[in-house]
Formats: structure tokens, sequence, C-alpha cells
């Protein structure tokens, strides 16, 4: 059984102009141990569907699905405080910016242990030193007293360091990373990449990885589906995503990359890709 | 081929002042970078955050002046230090910013972001600076009716395109590009990355590329320089550097970035089967 089975997801906004739907019919599944990464641009609707699922959305999205069910649980019709048992221990989500998604009015160690207290019901002490091992696994030296800095004190990549180590406390079985390594980098990014693909491999936890990183997607990913303006453009494992694409638009972003550059010139996605096919059936 | 710019053993220390408590300490950001770059090519600075680069980019673009050193523009000496900043000096060199959210006012007009590097530098007449405008929006692929708009109501791309035309205005002989695509998407990108290749070409511009991207700077650059610590480790053509990088920190950085093609997923699927 999949652990997180989406058919069909359709997230709409009410706008002054009407309602705009940011994704539109996207299904997915993600099996346990599994690898898949969520490719787009930005606006592609790929961090949208992912809140959707955790229900992080605000009230004012319109969240719809024909299945959406993480363990054979059905995650929309569930009550609010069963779900929040669920988000935040089975399925954890690390952030795009990692020193925005801190609180800066705490430090890392207090917000680490406020995941422990919540889901695991731990005491003082036990949370302590559960907090502690966690800094270890993640790679932040001087643990046990890195836990009373406040994030402003740490660097960008201690910060996701932190955030990966709150986001795994209660050993979920499945992590959401949306684009946790844009804002690092190359060398930090490498580092970090490394770290999630070796918690993900020790705790056999599903991993989605949402990027619009082709390079990233290369180095971590066993599955890809590609996003374009709220649909799915493609499905495919790694392989034959990169070998061999179905989709126009995924041939273009491949061509976009600078390591692909032949000539004097980059492709442009706009010059090989006309989404009419995408807009007619959208609107 | 004339050398536009010429760096001499630039040196910035910056004093941190000591309190009751601690000591006043100097931090060593630039410690003695030379490299010269001539007309029409570009040179691309690699390396890590807090590794002196940007430091260097200001000083390049006469916003800081440097602890120690010499540089040269067009071969004439700027100390920005005893008051050698002529406007004519000025207008040499410009740069373009990493945010494009946050190097443009959001409370002007892009007209008024557009013109006032004339109207600060220049005594051009009013309709002489809005013609002006008028033909860089166009040449950085904007419309003339995005003159009266402001920043929030275009996206990243457009917003970076618009922080181009500003530094072009003064009609400038070197640009130097802090990071100029690193907030941008993909496909953006490669837009943006064209358009500086094309103005490169129609302008005859010196670039300075300030990056920690490889993939772009081997497709942008014709030179490169890897800073590390404040200290250039490497320093030569494209593809010198790319083809057999000397310094440890160079091979470190090319290990660490992501490759997307199709042998290298190959290797690592098999690595992952092996484990």
């Amino acid at each position: 059984m999949a652990l997180l089975e989406i058919e069909n997801l359709v997230v709409e906004f009410e706008t002054a102009s009407g309602p705009f739907r940011a994704v539109n019919g996207v299904s997915m599944k993600v099996h346990e141990g599994e690898v898949l990464a969520i490719v787009g641009e930005s606006g592609s609707g790929k961090s949208v569907s992912m809140l959707a699922a955790m229900g992080l959305l605000p009230w004012t999205a319109k969240v719809t699905a024909d299945k959406l069910t993480f363990n054979g649980r059905d995650l929309l019709g569930m009550p609010a405080n069963e779900r929040r048992k669920i988000i935040g221990k089975d399925i954890a989500m690390i952030f795009q910016e990692p020193v925005a998604s801190l609180n800066p009015c705490f430090t890392v160690g207090f917000q680490i242990e406020e995941v422990l207290r919540v889901h695991m019901g731990l005491d003082k002490a036990a949370r302590r030193k559960r907090a502690i091992e966690l800094f270890q696994a993640v790679g932040i030296p001087d643990p046990a007293e890195r836990l009373n800095s406040y994030p402003h004190q740490m660097s960008g990549g201690q910060c996701q360091r932190v955030m990966i180590a709150i986001a795994i406390a209660c050993n979920p079985k499945l992590l959401i990373a949306d684009e946790p390594t844009t804002a690092l980098d190359v060398t930090i990014q490498k580092q970090i990449l490394d770290l999630l693909m070796k918690l993900q491999a020790d705790h056999g936890m599903g991993l989605i990885m949402i990027t619009h990183n082709m390079g990233v997607v290369a180095e971590t990913a066993d599955r890809v589906v590609v996003q374009y303006k709220g649909r799915k453009m493609e499905e495919a494992d790694v392989l034959t995503l990169f070998a061999n694409p179905k989709s126009n638009y995924t041939r273009a972003l491949l061509a976009a990359l600078p390591d692909n550059a032949t000539g004097d010139r980059l492709p442009t996605i706009s010059e090989l890709f006309v989404d009419d096919q995408v807009e007619g059936a959208a609107r | 081929m004339s050398v536009i710019l010429e760096a001499r053993n630039i040196v910035r220390d910056y004093h941190v002042p000591g309190s009751f408590l601690k000591k006043a300490k100097t931090v060593h950001a630039v410690k003695g970078v030379s490299f010269q770059v001539e007309k029409g090519k570009t040179l691309a600075i690699v390396g890590e955050s807090g590794c002196g680069k940007s430091t260097l980019g200001r000083i390049l673009t006469l916003i800081d002046p440097a602890t120690s050193g010499e540089l040269l523009i067009e071969g004439k000496t700027v100390d920005i230090a005893k008051g050698d900043l002529t406007p004519e000096m000025r207008r040499k060199v410009q740069i373009v910013f990493q945010n494009p959210y946050g190097s443009l006012n959001p409370r002007q007009k892009i007209g008024d972001i557009l013109t006032e590097p004339l109207v600060i530098n220049t005594k051009t007449p009013a309709d002489e600076r809005r013609d002006r405008a008028m033909t860089l929006l166009k040449k950085v692929g904007l419309e003339e009716k995005h003159y009266n708009r402001y920043p929030h109501m275009f996206s990243g791309g457009q917003r970076q395109r618009i922080a181009i035309a500003r530094a072009l205005m003064l009609n400038p002989k070197l640009l130097v590009l802090d990071e100029p695509v690193s907030a941008l998407d993909l496909s953006v990108q490669a837009q943006v990355l064209n358009l500086l290749a094309d103005l490169q070409d129609e302008f005859q511009l010196t670039y300075v590329f300030i990056s920690h991207d490889l993939s772009v700077v081997r497709y942008i650059a014709d030179e490169v320089m890897v800073m590390y610590f404040g200290e250039a480790v490497e320093y030569g053509s494209r593809d010198e550097v790319f083809a057999d990088p000397k310094h440890s920190y160079t091979k470190t950085l090319f290990a660490a970035t992501p490759r997307a093609d199709v042998e290298s997923i190959r290797a690592r699927l098999a690595r992952k089967k092996a484990a």
C-alpha cells in the first residue's frame, strides 16, 4: 500500500476575478522508502499541492480530491484534531527558508522540544536527551551548547539542519522537503542533500523533494513528477525522465539547463514549449 | 585588446569594535587579490558565502574603499577613500544586485528608478532621460507601457531586467553582476543569461560575474577566479579551471555541484542498489 495517495487533487483560491485554480487535478503516490521529486517552476502548484496534503493552507483555499489518504486513512474527511496528531508526527515538512521558518523569539532547543512534548509526551529530561541526539544526527557540532542558541545566531545551513532535526524528531513515515537547499551554497547544499538521503535510507522514510533544480532531482530522486501551471505533465522514474523525456515541457526544462548549452545561447522554455493544450484545458 | 579593469593586491579589512567584555578584532574579508579583465570579456568570481566575493564586488563598483591595494579602471587609478570618485568614473562602473525584490524601491515608478542615475550623475534634460529609459526598457525585453508601473507589478525575472536596464542607463564600460540569476527560476534564469550575453555583444560590455553556481559560470565566463576565505585560490581561463582544477577547494566545489546527466544518475542508482 502506498504511504501517501493523492487522486485528482484540485486547489482553488477565491480572487477578485473569480476562482483561481492553483492545482488542477494532480494525482501521485509515494511508497515507503521511496524518494519522489516534484519539479516545476514557481507558480506550478508544487508547494500548494503538498501544503494541501498537510492541511496547512489557509481556510480561503478550497481543497477537493477524489482520494487523499495517508497509510490508508482519509485525510480530508478526518476531524481536525485527529489530523493534527498525524501532521508533524507521521508526516513532517521542511520549509524553504530555514531562517524565516524558525521562530526568532525562542531558542532552537525550545522549538525542537516543543515537538517532542506535543507529539511524544516525553518529560523534560528525556526531551533534552532526545534533542541532543537529534542535533548529533543532523551534524550540528556541540549539540548541548547549541540548543540554547537563537536562530539568528546560526548560519543558514545550520538553521536548515535544525529544521531537519525538528522534522525527523518523531520518526515520521513521510518527510516532505520544500526546496530544502534553494537558499544555500553548493557546498552546504551537498551536505544537506547527503544528510537527507542518509536519514531517508536509515529510517526507510518516504521522502518528497519539491524543487526547481534539475541537478537536485538527478542527485536524489527515484521517481519524478513534473508539474506545470497546476497540472501534472509527466511522471517517470528518474533515469527515464532524463534519458528519454516524454512531455515537451520536460524536454524544454532539460534543455534550459546551462550544463546542456550547446551554442552561444541557452534555449528558453518559452521558445521550446507552447502550452496551448494546458491553456485550453484549464480555462 | 585593452584592459578595462585591473586590481592589484586588493585588501579589505573590517574592524569590529570591542566592547566591555569583547576584544576588538579585525576581519580580513579580502586578502590581497589581483586580476585583470579585458574589454568585452567576462570574469566570474566563484566562492561560498562569506568568502569575500561580494565585498570584492563592492570595491570594484566603487561603493566601498579598499584598505590597501590599487584599483585601475581603464588604466586610471581610482581610490575613493581619497575622493577620486568623479561622476565620470561613477558612470563607468555599475552593479546589478542579487535580489531583485530588494534592490528596487517599491515606492518609485519604473521610470523614476531608471532615470535616477542620470539625474544624479549627469545634466541630461528630462525628455532625453525619458527617451533613454524607453530605449533601454525595450532593449531588456520590456515595453514602453511598463514605464509608469511600480516594481510590485512585475515578476522576479522582469524585475531583474529592470535592474539590468538601470545599470545600463549611464552607458557603463563595466558591469558587476552580484549573483544576478540565483534568485530566479531555471526558465527565467536562461532568459536573463541570454539577455546578458546579447547586451554584452551589443555594447561591448565587460562583466564581473559573481556567482556560486558553477553550471552558470561555465556557460557565461571567459575567465574564472575561485575565492576561499578572502584569497583567490585559483585564477585562469574557464577551460583551464574546469578541465584541471588545482586547488583542493575548487575540487570540493566541483564535487558538490549536482550533476544532471544520465551517466551520473545511473551511477548513483547503482550505488544505491549496492548499499
